[in-house]
């Protein structure tokens, strides 16, 4: 008898309703990661009790962690669900929807908050223009592997999961936009408008509603030194308050 | 509230970022349209790097030499004058990726970083780490929130481009979507729509691509009388990490850093591509190192343990070359739980990316240039066919992509002061409402099929099939029996029952809508490669192994028909670099 691994998904039809937990039977194969199964289930759509029922919704695209579109909570840890591999994982898998985001149906939740606070932090440069003006300006190879190191959020959104307090009734920012903010503040032309960064940054919803749990920089899957981010930002924070008061 | 005319972006990827962006800075409003959010598109996959001669490491490199390297890596089959204007353009693409905060890799003397690639010889290739499209699509995607904020970009995030809407003379004037969340259909209108929706991997089943990369609009299209181009120009990297869910690209930057390709034979280690190709080595055109690779294990039987691999050996690097390269390494590492710096890694050849796409005109410059040949349509990126011919080089892509954008983006503007106040707002609310109700039509009818069939089942078997006859090696029986299941399939679909009835978030409803569109260009593909008796870049057929010039230095070109595309050939654009052998050893 081949073997099987029992999954146990957390369903729920759309945003309004009742969410309820449906258990699914894959046949395991060497190798195989969370996003296989739920394409099993596409190609078989049976429960573990033998009825026809929809396949699973879920948000994947890239499938090798570098979108951040499939982030969920396995056996309750938020990461990445392409990689996170079967014989890694504790027996039944445990598959459910973030909580800190509206869900709209099945595992896939709406994830759109999170662009709104990088519009908010000015997540950008502001180039003159895109016509031809050479280089950009030099940097060193450590300035450039630090702003490499921050350079690689994806949205993905499992800092705010696992942050104690980023949730609806807060409007905090949440580790990954305090971080875009450092990032843009860290390049030279970025610096000349950093006041505008830290500003929003200090603002309703900004650093000081960090409470320090330091849970961010344990579940990114970037390795993105989110403390450290979270800590530059405050100091730089400071300084500009200075530099306010001794302008009025 | 008054229309505003605007343009209309589909693909939130380089060259539809780039295309936003141009839009957006000539003042113009600009509505994006994204499956994913744009940060998710699948430039954010790419890895090596991005060509540009800026010639920063003493060599005497120069746009000409990027340009004949592009020309002869792509068999000739290239229209030139685009290449070339890419290339001359590259150097000032990467320095406005600079400007824009891109964290390249650099110099220690603060300057950009380059790094060899694939078919050629000069170091060319501007690097962030080894997750360069990552960076590249960030940078984009950040410049796009600015105009946003300042109001001239809407986003569309979460909206799934269905179909154009074309009035009587076949003008378009805007699209219909999908709210994916919602499954709630709307018309858009606009003045001009570019659509830079990548690529076509799901066609092949497993591939490097993300799951988005359907070849569903250009299919959707193809439909609506936009000709498609060299469909079977298709490119298969040499190295990817076979996986059940995914193929997982290995960039060929590993080897650009001094990675080997090797396997045992008669028990010693044989680096077969350093030992038939002395000059290029292991940076071979993509071409013929997937082929080398494919005999080697096919024909010689040499694979490693007998299985369809063999060896990428990075285990003779330093740990600051390493470094350079964790982005790729951390890939293997976490899906295949080995470490690159102890052992070697165990690849094989993959499909990757589409050279072929819908046609383009390229009048650079002016209004119809990018355009497709729908009046008012445009395309942008690995969507359309214009700039790699039979075989593209690595890195060039990124580029490619990003020039794409900036030409389509003011071609589309151009076009729309070329309008005179005739804008979607003078088109009758009738030809958009009937759109729209062509797509209700079409998805009642995909809800309403009965019968056995499953449709992720049957896009297996597609994918199976393209990818046993219609990718490194090709042979004409093969082809045209592929033919014949591109059009078994085609019936097949029609009898596979919907399995979700959710009026939210139904992925099997939408996916069988893209599925009759996908064989629409898995039918080019086949057709297309069952057509052209030579062999020439990324298509090899051992009963015509040459190149043959005098009968196919020509771009093969479908438009749609009910019973199969009708094939058609155009002359290629020439006029620079005269065709001669092409030979890396």
């Amino acid at each position: 008898m081949a073997e099987k691994v029992l999954f146990q998904i957390k369903r729920q039809r759309d945003r309004t309703s009742d969410s309820y937990w449906e258990e699914f039977e894959i046949p395991y194969r060497p190798n195989m990661n969370v996003i296989t199964a739920l394409m099993d289930i596409q190609k078989n759509p049976v429960n573990r009790q033998g009825k026809k029922v929809a396949p699973v919704a879920w948000d994947s695209n890239c499938l090798e962690e570098v979108c951040g579109a499939c982030t969920m909570l396995v056996n309750g840890m938020v990461r990445q669900s392409c990689a996170a591999l079967i014989d890694q994982l504790e027996r039944p898998v445990k598959l459910e929807p973030m909580t800190k985001f509206p869900v709209v149906r099945d595992l896939v939740v709406d994830r759109a908050r999170i662009f709104v606070d990088f519009k908010r932090v000015r997540a950008w440069i502001p180039i003159d223009g895109t016509y031809n003006l050479g280089p950009g300006p030099r940097m060193s190879k450590e300035e450039a592997d630090v702003r490499y190191s921050l350079s690689r959020c994806m949205a993905c959104g499992c800092c705010m999961e696992a942050c104690p307090n980023y949730n609806e009734h807060s409007s905090f920012i949440g580790p990954a936009a305090i971080s875009q903010a450092l990032l843009f503040n860290l390049h030279p032309t970025g610096a000349l408008n950093q006041d505008e960064r830290i500003a929003a940054v200090v603002s309703e919803g900004g650093v000081q509603c960090c409470g320090n749990a330091q849970n961010c920089v344990e579940v990114c899957p970037k390795e993105i030194p989110l403390t450290s981010s979270i800590g530059y930002i405050g100091r730089q924070a400071t300084a500009y308050m200075f530099r306010r008061w001794f302008r009025r | 509230m008054a229309y505003k005319p605007r343009v209309i972006v589909v693909g939130g990827g380089l060259a539809g970022l780039m295309a936003v962006i141009k839009i957006a800075e000539a003042g113009v409003p600009c509505d994006l349209f994204s499956i994913v959010p744009c940060r998710r598109s699948h430039s954010v996959c790419a890895q090596g790097g991005i060509n540009g001669a800026v010639n920063t490491k003493g060599e005497g490199d120069s746009p000409e030499r990027h340009f004949d390297d592009t020309v002869y890596g792509g068999d000739f089959l290239a229209n030139q004058t685009m290449a070339k204007a890419m290339c001359e353009a590259a150097p000032g693409v990467i320095y406005l990726f600079d400007r824009m905060g891109v964290p390249f890799s650099r110099t220690p003397e603060g300057l950009l970083d380059f790094r060899r690639f694939g078919g050629t010889l000069h170091n060319r290739t501007a690097f962030a780490g080894a997750t360069t499209g990552q960076q590249l699509l960030y940078a984009l995607d950040e410049q796009v929130r600015r105009w946003e904020v300042e109001g001239r970009v809407t986003r569309y995030e979460g909206w799934e481009f269905l179909s154009t809407v074309l009035d009587d003379s076949k003008v378009c004037h805007g699209i219909v979507a999908l709210d994916i969340a919602t499954m709630e259909m709307r018309s858009f209108p606009g003045e001009a729509v570019i659509l830079a929706t990548g690529g076509i991997g799901r066609i092949f089943g497993r591939s490097t691509n993300s799951l988005v990369c359907t070849g569903s609009a250009p299919g959707a299209v193809f439909k609506q009388g936009v000709d498609y181009c060299n469909p079977e120009m298709v490119q298969v990297h040499p190295t990817a990490v076979p996986g059940e869910d995914k193929n997982r690209l290995m960039s060929e930057s590993l080897r650009g850093e001094g990675g080997r390709v090797w396997t045992y034979k008669e028990g010693k280690p044989w680096y077969f591509l350093e030992e038939k190709y002395p000059k290029y080595g292991n940076l071979v055109p993509r071409d013929v190192a997937t082929r080398e690779i494919f005999k080697v294990v096919t024909e010689l039987g040499l694979g490693v343990e007998g299985k369809a691999l063999v060896y990428l050996d990075l285990t003779h690097l330093s740990q600051a070359t390493h470094d350079k390269i964790r982005g790729v390494t951390e890939i293997y590492e976490r899906f295949l739980g080995e470490d690159a710096r102890k052992v070697p890694l165990k690849v094989f050849p993959s499909m990757h990316y589409t050279m072929g796409g819908m046609w383009i005109e390229n009048k650079v410059g002016t209004a119809e240039d990018h355009m497709t040949n729908i009046k008012g349509l445009y395309a942008a990126g690995e969507a359309e066919y214009q700039y790699h011919g039979a075989n593209r080089l690595g890195a060039n892509a990124l580029m490619s992509c990003t020039f794409a954008g900036m030409l389509a983006g003011p071609a589309s503007v151009r076009y729309m002061k070329s309008l005179g106040g005739k804008d979607a707002s003078t088109v009758p609310s009738s030809v958009f409402d009937a759109q729209r109700k062509r797509e209700e039509e079409r998805f009642a009818e995909l809800k309403k099929r009965t019968g056995p069939e499953n449709t992720f089942k049957l896009c297996d078997e597609l994918g199976d099939m393209m990818t046993k006859n219609c990718t490194v090696v090709r042979y004409k029986k093969k082809l045209l029996e592929s033919v014949d299941k591109v059009k078994e399939l085609k019936e097949r679909a029609k009898k596979a029952a919907l399995t979700d009835d959710g009026g939210v978030y139904n992925e099997p409803l939408r996916f069988a809508a893209q599925f009759d569109n996908m064989l629409e260009i898995a039918h080019c593909i086949t057709l297309g490669a069952s057509l052209r008796d030579e062999s020439r870049g990324a298509h090899y057929m051992p009963e015509f192994p040459n190149r043959d010039d005098e009968k196919f230095l020509k771009t093969t070109r479908c438009a749609y028909a009910p019973d199969g595309p009708k094939v058609t050939y155009d002359p290629v654009d020439i006029q620079y670099i005269k065709p001669r052998p092409r030979k890396y050893d």
